[in-house]
């Protein structure tokens, strides 16, 4: 256990956060009435939180595994509560009671197995199965309660014998809790075939040989085995999204998806070239209102627009690019940013152009030939061509990168002497990432501003070029893969967290922060390609 | 005959401090010439200037690439001296550490080839065949440099003598006909330097012109045929090889008062 | 109102209190008293920039950061200056009291927050790549604009006159206001100290000492973990500094001041070169007083679109801007 110093010490970090909140926490004034509120039980909500918060980190600090196990304790245990103030449901409190009480058996057994068994004793892996039996139930439960909520009404009564948990009978559900074993004795049987499976490769290597580099989990990714079902279950899955939930869903996943376009685009800048780039929203904020101007006073199409809205993304990129590219990394952000800021101003203020901060609105969505869309067929014909269009940009970006102009912004990002010694036009190959970023900025801006029908100012602030460089880093600079899913979590989390509304924001920025310091690297680290030579025929 | 570089009068200040006063320096073909002269001299200020990474104060740097009009070098950007011709490596090595050996040498070709973003979207036949020929062409020159085993590692897990081989071998693949190189024996062991010594002489033997410097004398002497001696940012002395060692004033100047020592 | 001021407290709530221009409005270009009056806005804008610049342009200089969080800081100084000097003022203590009494616990507590701030998103990240620290900085600043809408409200509070009107400024009220003079005459006071601060102690030497290199620093003896919690702290008692003044002036505030008033400062030091202290505090008034006689005989609408300006023009002529030094890289 933690000894009494650590005790000690996250007593003293508790008193400092006590006082650090105390004005903005406790007191409460209302200068004009010229009366005080006193909320002391902040305080004691800080304290306690603040004291059990350093607690954990220095019990994740000296065992990983303890720390594991009492985040899965108080996930579970506090599951039915969070449900609770989620939905103010009663009746799901009482059913994720049954499930926490699998939960806590199963931690129950997870402390046993832990604490008493050697490493590779049977009965360690027999009671590891059992655990996961235990927890691994209430993990499939919730998802099959979610996934028969949403799919239910989706699938026809029919084929509902299908749906693995759910027993339909004239509109009354019954849980099927013999399916339920089922899949809990499947999860362990994979369990326990991995185990096998994990324990086999472990034991090839002898003990002195494997203080070798360590191998990162997000390498397993670059392997075929891996990749390939992994690939099939998530293009499976985003083809199908529109058919398996609400319109709404749809709506938050085609911003989700165009938020991955855009980290993409800022990654040439960033992430690949290393310029970094604060007013990348800028170049957005081009395409969106070149398709809304455009779409006003010449009733252009959107597939006229989309690749005016590129280079115009191109041409803006250029021409800011050309003077401050020379700039060193940091002086080039302030100046990115600076020049967001100014292209939002003009818009706001513009108002002959731009029709100031009300903004243009009865922006056409774009058409589909021949066929008249509902509103609900035009979202989900605008889902499929996002969809399109990150598949095209992974496409370009991922070709990009692997060729000789790739390679010159990567090392442009590593030493710019060494580059420009090497024969590298510097500011060429700047400009061309500069504005490729931009292109794809452009183009998203129009697909923007086609989904919402609407455009203002507002949408272009310096948060969204904050947030889009934050999926870039969070993702690990110049890798693909990381982008997308750094921009799925980011965009998504959020949307979801709309249940605690007030709190999300907060949550967000302490997210960022959390990641930052236990992920410096991004989640995904690229991984430089590597190349096969046939010796024999040089 | 015409040198292939002709460095006349170059002079480059730094505020009031003169780091280069008139250097007059020629490299003809075929030669592997030293520049030496004690720490703080000038050489790789020297260098910075004919390579475009400083702008010399004064004086004509000339270059006269084989089979083509002479082409005078000041003010020129870094990779416009490389295009002409002219390629260098680093005295604290300037690798690209998190891009894979092969890769370094890829980027050198960067100037030889001409691949632009629609091939690199579409990969027509050509691109295809230029990126083919890259990576070749890379290896081949990775062979020549004995880290070919290394093709796939990061540079910056090579240990220090390969780092320092990789660099030459990275402009290498900018196709120069002259290559300066700046102190590539430092930290190596003596093992590592007799091989640096029959590298540098291979490339020489291919038709490279080669202007080094470099503190290691025993290298120096042995595989230099012409040497300038800088002190102070001028030059001291010139000569070949066996001239320099008897000269009195590179002596006192780079070798210490004690000649018994050096 | 004069207009100088509108214009000024228009920078901050951007729509509330613009002031359009009209023809008859360019009549007062000429007149000596309105050119005065902009200078004093600009000069009191500048100052208030300088005292917020600082402290970006000190913790660059010593770690190479961006501190997003700054402007935040700033935010929290005014806020703690606010619920004190209510309390206080209900509990009926004098307004000269109020005053010295808010200034310390806007500058004690947003000290505070600038040491745990470094300590918890910052010092965990100081060998990380050059961007996470970054992306923790924007974090951060996120969470604390969300902390404080939460633990407090998203509405203005209106903030009270902490400066009474002088009677010897009577004569001159209509050009220059007491706060005027106050907040120029504090943040001179404030930003000598701090020059003999860093010239002349024993810790402003090690923070120069840590700004040069950090490693050799260490080796010398200097405990750098030290020295750069002290840039913190220092960097954020300026900031509150500037947001009691700023507050009491504008006279309301809410949880959003923070961040346009940091980016200004941030462009502000950016503009005078980064890490440099005399560089900071030219930058600031340079831009206060761009911003003052831009919005003055121009437009109130375009005034960021000017500092803004101003800060590219300034940067594509002088890179590394005012009084930075290019350096140049060795080879």
């Amino acid at each position: 256990m933690l000894p009494l110093k650590d005790i000690r010490n996250g007593l003293m970090v508790a008193g400092w956060f006590v006082f650090l909140t105390f004005p903005l926490m406790v007191i409460k004034v209302n200068p004009v009435e010229k009366t005080i509120v006193w909320r002391w039980p902040n305080m004691l909500y800080v304290a306690a939180g603040s004291f059990i918060a350093y607690l954990y980190v220095k019990l994740a600090q000296k065992n990983k595994k303890a720390a594991i196990l009492v985040a899965c304790w108080t996930a579970y245990l506090a599951l039915p509560l969070i449900r609770y103030f989620m939905y103010q449901d009663i009746s799901i409190l009482i059913w994720d009671t049954t499930t926490s009480i699998y939960a806590a058996v199963g931690a129950f057994h997870m402390i046993l197995t832990l604490c008493l068994f050697h490493k590779h004793h049977i009965l360690r892996k027999i009671l590891s199965g059992i655990w996961l039996l235990f927890i691994g139930t209430p993990v499939v439960m919730l998802l099959a309660q979610a996934a028969g909520k949403i799919l239910l009404p989706k699938i026809p009564a029919a084929l509902h014998f299908l749906t693995p948990f759910i027993i339909t009978i004239e509109h009354i559900q019954f849980w099927n809790w013999i399916r339920i074993l089922w899949v809990a004795l499947a999860c362990y049987l994979l369990y326990s075939s991995l185990q096998t499976y994990l324990a086999s490769k472990r034991n090839i290597m002898p003990d002195h040989l494997t203080n070798e580099p360590k191998i990162r989990w997000s390498q397993y990714l670059y392997k075929r085995p891996v990749y390939l079902p992994l690939l099939t279950f998530c293009s499976t899955f985003f083809l199908l999204f529109p058919h398996l939930f609400s319109t709404y869903q749809v709506n938050i996943m085609i911003s989700a998806l165009m938020y991955v376009v855009l980290g993409l685009g800022l990654n040439i800048v960033v992430g690949v070239a290393g310029l970094l780039d604060l007013g990348y929203v800028a170049f957005y904020a081009v395409g969106a209102y070149s398709y809304a101007l455009l779409n006003m006073h010449f009733d252009l199409g959107f597939w006229v627009v989309l690749p005016i809205g590129g280079i115009l993304g191109a041409f803006f990129g250029i021409l800011l690019g050309i003077p401050v590219l020379r700039l060193r990394g940091d002086y080039l952000a302030i100046v990115t940013l600076g020049f967001g800021e100014i292209i939002r101003l003009v818009l706001e203020n513009w108002n002959d152009f731009s029709q100031g901060p009300s903004g243009i609105s009865n922006i056409d969505r774009p058409p589909l030939p021949g066929v008249d869309l509902s509103l609900e067929g035009s979202i989900v014909y605008m889902y499929y061509l996002t969809i399109v269009m990150v598949i095209f940009t992974i496409f370009v970006v991922n070709r990009l990168q692997d060729s000789r102009i790739g390679r010159a912004w990567f090392a442009l990002r590593e030493d710019e002497i060494a580059c420009q010694a090497m024969g590298i036009d510097k500011m060429k190959t700047k400009l061309t990432a500069f504005a490729l970023g931009a292109t794809w900025a452009g183009m998203v801006g129009v697909l923007f501003a086609a989904k919402t029908t609407f455009v203002n100012p507002a949408s272009f602030t310096f948060l969204e070029s904050a947030i889009i460089l934050c999926i870039v880093v969070l993702g690990g600079m110049g890798s693909i893969v990381g982008v997308i899913i750094s921009a799925l979590v980011l965009i998504l989390m959020p949307e979801y967290l709309r249940a605690f509304s007030d709190y999300r924001m907060l949550v967000f920025g302490a997210v960022l922060v959390i990641m930052m310091v236990f992920k410096p690297r991004g989640l995904i680290s690229s991984v430089r390609r590597t190349y096969t030579i046939n010796d024999e025929t040089l | 005959m015409e040198p292939l570089l002709n460095v006349q009068k170059l002079t480059m200040d730094f505020g009031g401090i003169r780091a280069i006063d008139r250097l007059d320096v020629q490299v003809h073909a075929g030669q592997i010439v030293a520049l030496i002269g004690p720490n703080g001299a000038g050489k790789t200020t020297f260098f910075n200037c004919i390579t475009g990474i400083y702008k010399p104060t004064a004086g004509h740097i000339l270059l006269q690439p084989p089979g083509k009009k002479q082409k005078r070098l000041n003010g020129l950007k870094p990779n416009k001296v490389t295009e002409q011709g002219l390629a260098r490596t680093f005295q604290n090595i300037r690798l690209f550490p998190n891009m894979t050996v092969l890769e370094n040498v890829m980027i050198g070709m960067h100037c030889r080839t001409n691949a632009k973003i629609f091939g690199a979207i579409f990969r027509n036949p050509q691109t295809r065949k230029e990126e083919q020929y890259i990576v070749d062409h890379s290896y081949s020159i990775l062979k020549k440099v004995r880290l070919q085993t290394f093709a796939n590692e990061y540079a910056k897990n090579l240990p220090y003598g390969a780092q320092r081989r990789l660099e030459i071998a990275r402009a290498l693949a900018t196709d120069p006909f002259m290559l300066l190189l700046d102190e590539p024996a430092a930290g190596m062991n003596p093992q590592e330097t007799l091989e640096l010594d029959n590298l540098i002489t291979q490339i020489r033997d291919e038709g490279l012109a080669i202007l080094l410097i470099e503190h290691d004398m025993k290298l120096v002497m042995s595989i230099s045929d012409y040497i300038f001696v800088v002190d102070y940012g001028k030059k001291i002395a010139e000569g070949t090889p066996e001239e320099i060692a008897q000269n009195p004033a590179v002596i006192k100047a780079y070798l210490g008062e004690d000649v018994e020592h050096a | 109102m004069v207009p100088g001021i509108v214009a000024f407290t228009g920078k901050f709530f951007p729509h509330s209190f613009t002031l359009l221009r009209n023809v008859a409005d360019i009549m007062d270009f000429f007149e000596p008293d309105y050119f005065i009056e902009l200078l004093f806005s600009g000069l009191t804008k500048g100052a208030i920039y300088a005292l917020i610049a600082l402290g970006y342009t000190m913790v660059y200089g010593i770690i190479g950061l961006i501190n997003f969080a700054h402007g935040e800081i700033y935010m929290i100084g005014a806020f703690t200056a606010l619920i004190v000097s209510t309390v206080l003022s209900i509990y009926g203590f004098p307004l000269l009291a109020i005053f010295i009494l808010a200034a310390v616990a806007a500058v004690v507590w947003a000290s505070a927050y600038g040491y745990t701030i470094e300590r918890l998103a910052y010092r965990p990240l100081r060998n990380a790549p050059r961007l996470s620290p970054l992306i923790s900085a924007i974090g951060m600043s996120i969470f604390l604009q969300n902390y404080v809408l939460l633990a407090q409200t998203s509405d203005f509070q209106p903030f009270p006159a902490l400066v009474p009107d002088f009677a010897f400024m009577e004569p001159v009220a209509h050009i220059v206001g007491s706060t005027d003079l106050v907040i120029l005459v504090v943040s001179v006071i404030v930003m000598i100290l701090l020059t003999v601060m860093i010239k002349f102690t024993r810790t402003g030497k090690a923070m120069r000492a840590t700004a040069q290199d950090k490693k050799m620093a260490l080796l010398v003896g200097i405990n750098v973990d030290n020295v750069i919690s002290i840039t913190f702290i220092t960097g954020s008692a300026l900031a509150a500094i500037g947001g009691l003044l700023i507050a009491s002036h504008v006279g309301q505030i809410n949880f959003y001041i923070g961040f346009i008033a940091g980016i200004k400062a941030f462009t502000a030091a950016v503009l005078g070169g980064i890490g440099s202290i005399p560089g900071a505090v030219l930058g600031s008034f340079i831009l206060g007083l761009t911003e003052s006689f831009a919005t003055g005989y121009v437009s109130s609408d375009y005034e960021d679109v000017f500092a803004f300006s101003l800060l590219v023009l300034i940067l594509i002529f002088r890179p590394a801007g005012l009084l930075g030094k290019s350096t140049i890289e060795k080879v």
